[in-house]
C-alpha cells in the first residue's frame, strides 16, 4: 500500500465514522429536521415533479433544439445596432442561457467579438434569472408575484448595470478581435406561426394542469413568534380553536397555524371562471395534448423529434439530481414553510438576518446571494426554505437576482475575461441594484 | 497526428462531446489527439461563443451542440 495515494480514502473513511460517532441523532431539533428534509422531499415530487417540472424540461429541451440561437446572436454582434444589442441581450437569456454553463461563454463572446461591454454586462445579469426552467419553478414554488417580478427586474436591471458599465468604461472600448464568428448553421423547417404554436401549447398544458382550486379563506400570519415578515396561506378551514387554526391549502397541504401569529383572515371571493378551469382543467390538458401531438406529426420529421426527447433528457438527468441534493439540503438546514417545521437552523437567526424589509436585510440578502454558488434550481427550494423561516419578499428578491447571476467561482472567470477593475464594478452594481430591486418589491407585496 | 479540440468549459454537455470525439478519433484509420480546450479566452480565439464546439486542425466544425461520434468521423474526412 502506498500512503501517498491512499490518504485521502483513509482520511475520508476516519471522518465519516467519527462523525457518526457524534451524530446528534435524538436531539430533537435534529430529528426534527431530518424529518423536515424528507417531507420536503415527498412534496417536491408529489406536487412539483410530474407536472411542473416534466413539462417544464420539455420546454426548455425544445427552445434549445428549435429555436435558432444564430438568429438571435445577430442582434448581439459586432455591428449590431447599439439599442437593440440592450434590448435583445436583456431577453436572450431566455433563448440562451437555457443551461447554467453556456452563459460565460455567450457573454466573452459579447464583450470580445460582439456588441461589448454593455450588452455583454446585460446578458450576464439578465440570463440566468429569466432562463425559462428558472421562471417556472420560482412562479410554481415561491408564488407568481415573485416569478414575475425575477424576471421583469432581471431585464429591467440589466439593461441598467448595462448601461452603467458602458457609461463608466466608454473610453476604454477594447478593439474587437477580427476574429470570423463562428455560429451553429440554422435549418429553417417551420414558420414563426408554427414554432409559436408549438410552444405555447406546452406553455399552456403547463399551465392548465397546475391549474388550482381557490380557496375559501385567505389567512395572514406571522411567520414565527416576534417575526417581521408576514406569510400567506390560501385554502379551506378545516378547524378553529382557541390555540390553532386549520387549514387545507390549494395544493392539497394541512397548516397549522398558532392563533397568536394570526395578523388577518379574509374570505376568498370566488370567480366563477377560475372554478370552472379548476373543474375542467384535465379536460382542456387532454385536448391540449391531442393537438400538440398532430402538430408533432405534421410539422416535425423524426429525427427531430429524438433529438428534442434527447435535449429533454439531458436537462432532466443534468438537473434532477442536484435539485434533489438542493431539497434536502434546503430542508435539513432550514425545515417546510410555516410555523413548527423548524429545520437545524433557527428562525430566529434567519429572522434576525433577512426578515423584514429593512435596506439591512436586502443588502445582506444581496452580498450573500452574489458570493453564494447556487447550482442551476437550487435556489428556489432553498429560498423558500428561508422564506418560511422567515425571510421577506424583499431580500428574497434580492437573493435570487443576485444569487444565479454571480458566485465566487464565476466571477473569477469573469475576471479573466475583463480584468480585476470591471469585475469589481459589476458585482458592487449587481449587488446595489438586487437591494433596491429587494426594497421596492418589499415595499409593494 | 492530426488534432480535435474540443471546446467548452467543462459542462456535461462539453465531457459527452469528448467522448463522441475520442470515439471516432478512435475509429479513424489515421492517428487524432482529443484535446480539451477549457479556458475561456483560448475559446474566444476560436471565434466560438456557443459551447460545446469542435473544432479539427484548428478549423470549427461544430457550434452550440454534441455531433455523434458518426457525425464527428464525417467532419475528420
Amino acid at each position: 500500500m502506498s500512503w501517498k495515494t491512499e490518504w485521502k480514502k483513509f482520511t475520508a473513511i476516519v471522518a465519516v465514522f467519527v462523525g457518526l460517532c457524534f451524530l446528534p441523532i435524538g436531539v430533537t431539533r435534529f430529528d426534527n429536521a431530518i424529518v423536515e428534509a424528507l417531507q420536503l422531499a415527498k412534496w417536491y415530487a408529489r406536487e412539483h415533479v410530474l407536472l411542473c417540472l416534466v413539462p417544464a424540461f420539455f420546454i426548455a429541451g425544445g427552445i434549445s433544439i428549435f429555436v435558432s440561437q444564430a438568429s438571435v446572436m445577430k442582434y448581439l454582434g459586432a455591428g449590431a445596432n447599439k439599442v437593440l444589442a440592450y434590448a435583445v441581450a436583456s431577453v436572450s437569456g431566455s433563448v440562451l442561457a437555457v443551461c447554467s454553463c453556456t452563459v460565460l461563454p455567450l457573454f466573452a463572446g459579447i464583450y470580445k467579438m460582439g456588441a461589448g461591454l454593455g450588452p455583454a454586462s446585460a446578458f450576464l445579469y439578465s440570463g440566468p434569472a429569466v432562463n425559462v426552467l428558472a421562471i417556472i419553478l420560482t412562479a410554481r414554488i415561491l408564488g407568481l408575484e415573485l416569478g414575475i417580478a425575477r424576471a421583469v427586474g432581471a431585464i429591467i436591471f440589466s439593461i441598467v448595470i448595462g448601461l452603467l458599465m458602458h457609461l463608466v468604461y466608454r473610453r476604454g472600448e477594447l478593439e474587437k478581435a477580427n476574429t470570423q464568428v463562428a455560429m451553429p448553421e440554422s435549418q429553417v423547417r417551420r414558420s414563426l406561426w408554427q414554432n409559436a404554436a408549438y410552444f405555447g401549447a406546452m406553455v399552456a398544458i403547463l399551465v392548465f394542469a397546475n391549474w388550482a382550486r381557490s380557496g375559501d379563506v385567505r389567512a395572514v400570519f406571522l411567520c414565527c413568534p416576534g417575526g417581521l415578515s408576514t406569510y400567506q396561506v390560501e385554502g379551506t378551514l378545516i378547524s378553529r380553536s382557541g390555540e390553532q387554526v386549520e387549514i387545507l391549502d390549494v395544493s392539497g397541504k394541512t397548516h397549522k397555524i398558532p392563533a397568536d401569529l394570526i395578523q388577518q383572515e379574509e374570505d376568498v371571493e370566488k370567480s366563477s371562471l377560475y372554478e370552472a378551469i379548476h373543474r375542467l382543467r384535465w379536460a382542456i390538458v387532454l385536448a391540449l395534448l391531442a393537438g400538440f401531438v398532430l402538430m408533432l406529426r405534421s410539422w416535425f420529421v423524426r429525427a427531430e423529434l429524438l433529438e428534442w426527447v434527447d435535449a429533454t433528457w439531458g436537462f432532466a438527468k443534468q438537473m434532477l439530481p442536484l435539485l434533489l441534493l438542493g431539497v434536502l439540503a434546503a430542508g435539513l438546514l432550514l425545515g417546510r414553510p410555516g410555523p413548527g417545521h423548524e429545520g437545524l437552523i433557527p428562525v430566529e437567526w434567519v429572522n434576525a438576518a433577512v426578515g423584514g424589509n429593512s435596506i439591512r436585510a436586502n443588502l445582506f440578502a444581496a452580498v450573500a446571494g452574489a458570493f453564494m454558488y447556487f447550482a442551476t434550481l437550487t435556489e428556489v427550494p432553498i429560498l423558500q426554505g428561508l422564506m418560511g423561516a422567515g425571510m421577506g419578499k424583499g431580500p428574497a428578491l434580492a437573493l435570487l437576482l443576485a444569487g444565479p447571476a454571480l458566485s465566487l467561482p464565476n466571477m473569477l472567470v469573469i475576471r479573466s475575461v475583463m480584468g480585476t477593475q470591471k469585475t469589481v464594478v459589476f458585482v458592487v452594481l449587481v449587488v446595489a441594484m438586487a437591494t433596491v430591486s429587494g426594497i421596492i418589491f418589499g415595499a409593494f407585496f | 497526428m492530426r488534432k480535435i479540440q474540443v471546446l467548452g468549459p467543462g459542462c456535461p454537455k462539453c465531457r459527452k462531446l469528448a467522448e463522441n470525439a475520442q470515439v471516432a478519433a478512435d475509429q479513424h484509420e489515421l492517428d487524432f489527439e482529443v484535446e480539451k480546450v477549457t479556458d475561456i479566452n483560448e475559446i474566444m480565439k476560436f471565434g466560438v461563443m456557443m459551447t460545446p464546439a469542435l473544432a479539427v486542425d484548428g478549423q470549427v466544425k461544430a457550434v452550440g451542440k454534441v455531433p455523434s461520434p458518426d457525425e464527428i468521423r464525417q467532419m475528420l474526412e
